[in-house]
């Protein structure tokens, strides 16, 4: 067995290595992409406990909030470290401003129903699942760790999503309507989960990313597959929202910033 | 006078060697903070206690990625170590290779139902895929169903017994 790499220790931190070259840059802003894409949902998530529609369903929502976090602190972490601007993740979660940040719009948009909290879920867990999965043969040690891990767990995500949209889609004439409006009302931050740029297309070259563009096949079939059963419609795009790895976000994203960072930067260094 | 000299001239004690036995002895017994009926030993989140000069280097593994009792179980390690007389004492936490239930102990399966929370489910090794269903930790029913897929803690989920109508916890397969 080969030793696997630390993502943390009780003792105190050795310099940071990294932060040398362009390419660890390149690296960094691919972590980033991610940690930010499950930091930002479990925000959300998170943001929903005491608000879900049953006490199981807090609970639930709760639980994946927490995986996801789980996932961004080490991704944090590793950006910080290969940055090598002395961030760390607490620094890089709570005081970077809105336009630092690269999460996919998707995951920043407001939970306007539960039917809109639901559909994001299955959206994202989608996406999430298939990249993962291609994530585990990393030549990012760290990356290729947490993918191993996350694997397991938004595949029970995804699950939880799936039999929400058939309940919810070939349930009551009310709950049909209400996902069919959040289908449609949130499929336009679709296209954005597979966009690719150059930067990507290096890391590929390099065995640090996958291509989301090669996911999107996929995706289309699972998530075709859960919408006939659901006797759902599959939405049709009037337009495509794009910008999020840029650090172009709607507008819902800066108040979800001001409270998840309040606390950290009202009182710097607070601790309980 | 003489004896200060000759104490001075005795030649320095040698450190003790650390013993990595007794290290790995004393914290396999450290209990996890969310189901102390469990050691991390038990768990299999206890990956590795090794030395390293006069350093104790104890590898964990989390259950979840966001289990918030891992910085607990660091500190609960580094505290047993120390009263045990290991001072220098590093925890490290890794992801790789992924934790599964498959790592906990035969015993640990036991003491978690003597405890009320049915233990996860040994995979099937044969070709085919069978679910056999959970027993109530309680009477021993069969017949229990899942209430909720997300439990109090992020490795359990929410069961209830049809014949004892109690609810139970049950620590998921993963």
């Amino acid at each position: 067995m080969s030793t696997p790499t630390p993502v943390a220790s009780s003792a105190p931190a050795a310099p940071a290595a990294g932060g040398e070259s362009a390419a660890d840059a390149a690296v960094a802003t691919y972590l980033l992409r991610l940690a930010d894409d499950a930091l930002v949902l479990g925000q959300r998530l998170g943001a929903q406990l005491t608000r879900a529609p049953q006490l199981e369903e807090d609970v639930a929502l709760a639980n994946i909030a927490l995986d996801l976090l789980g996932q961004a602190q080490p991704l944090l972490a590793r950006a910080g470290q290969l940055e090598g601007r002395g961030r760390d993740e607490d620094a890089l979660a709570f005081t970077r401003d809105e336009r630092e940040f690269l999460n996919c719009q998707l995951v920043e948009q407001p939970d306007g129903d539960f039917a809109e909290t639901v559909v994001r879920q299955l959206f994202f867990s989608t996406y999430q699942l298939l990249l993962l999965q291609r994530l585990v043969d990393s030549a990012d040690e760290v990356l290729a760790g947490v993918a191993a891990k996350g694997v397991k767990e938004v595949a029970y995500h995804r699950d939880h999503a799936v039999q929400w949209v058939l309940r919810l889609g070939d349930g009551t004439e009310e709950s049909h309507r209400r996902v069919q409006a959040a289908l449609q009302r949130l499929w336009p931050f679709v296209g954005e989960l597979f966009e690719t740029d150059d930067l990507v297309r290096d890391l590929v070259e390099r065995g640090v990313a996958t291509d989301p563009a090669q996911l999107r096949a996929a995706w289309d079939a699972d998530i075709d597959a859960v919408l006939t059963e659901a006797t759902l419609q599959r939405p049709t795009a009037r337009r495509t929202a794009t910008g999020g790895r840029r650090g172009e976000h709607t507008e819902c994203f800066g108040y979800l910033l001001a409270e998840m960072q309040h606390l950290h930067r009202s009182h710097p260094g607070a601790t309980w | 006078m003489n004896g200060l000299v000759e104490h001075a001239r005795q030649p320095e004690r040698p450190v003790p060697p650390v013993d990595v036995e007794r290290a790995r002895a004393v914290a396999s017994q450290v209990p996890d903070p969310e189901v102390p009926v469990l050691t991390v030993a038990d768990l299999g989140i206890l990956r590795d206690v090794a030395v390293d000069g006069g350093r104790v280097r104890v590898t964990i593994t989390p259950t979840y990625s966001g289990c918030p009792a891992v910085g607990t179980i660091r500190e609960d390690i580094t505290t047993r170590l120390a009263e045990a007389g290991y001072r220098d004492v590093e925890v490290v936490t890794t992801l790789s290779p992924a934790w599964t239930t498959d790592w906990m102990s035969e015993d640990g399966r036991r003491k978690l139902a003597e405890y009320g929370i049915a233990p996860p489910q040994r995979r099937p090794g044969g070709p085919v895929a069978l679910t056999l269903s959970l027993r109530c930790p309680h009477c021993g029913s069969p017949r229990t169903r899942e209430l909720n897929r997300f439990g109090s803690t992020a490795c359990k989920s929410l069961w209830v017994c049809g014949d004892c109508a109690e609810p139970f916890d049950h620590f998921k397969d993963h």
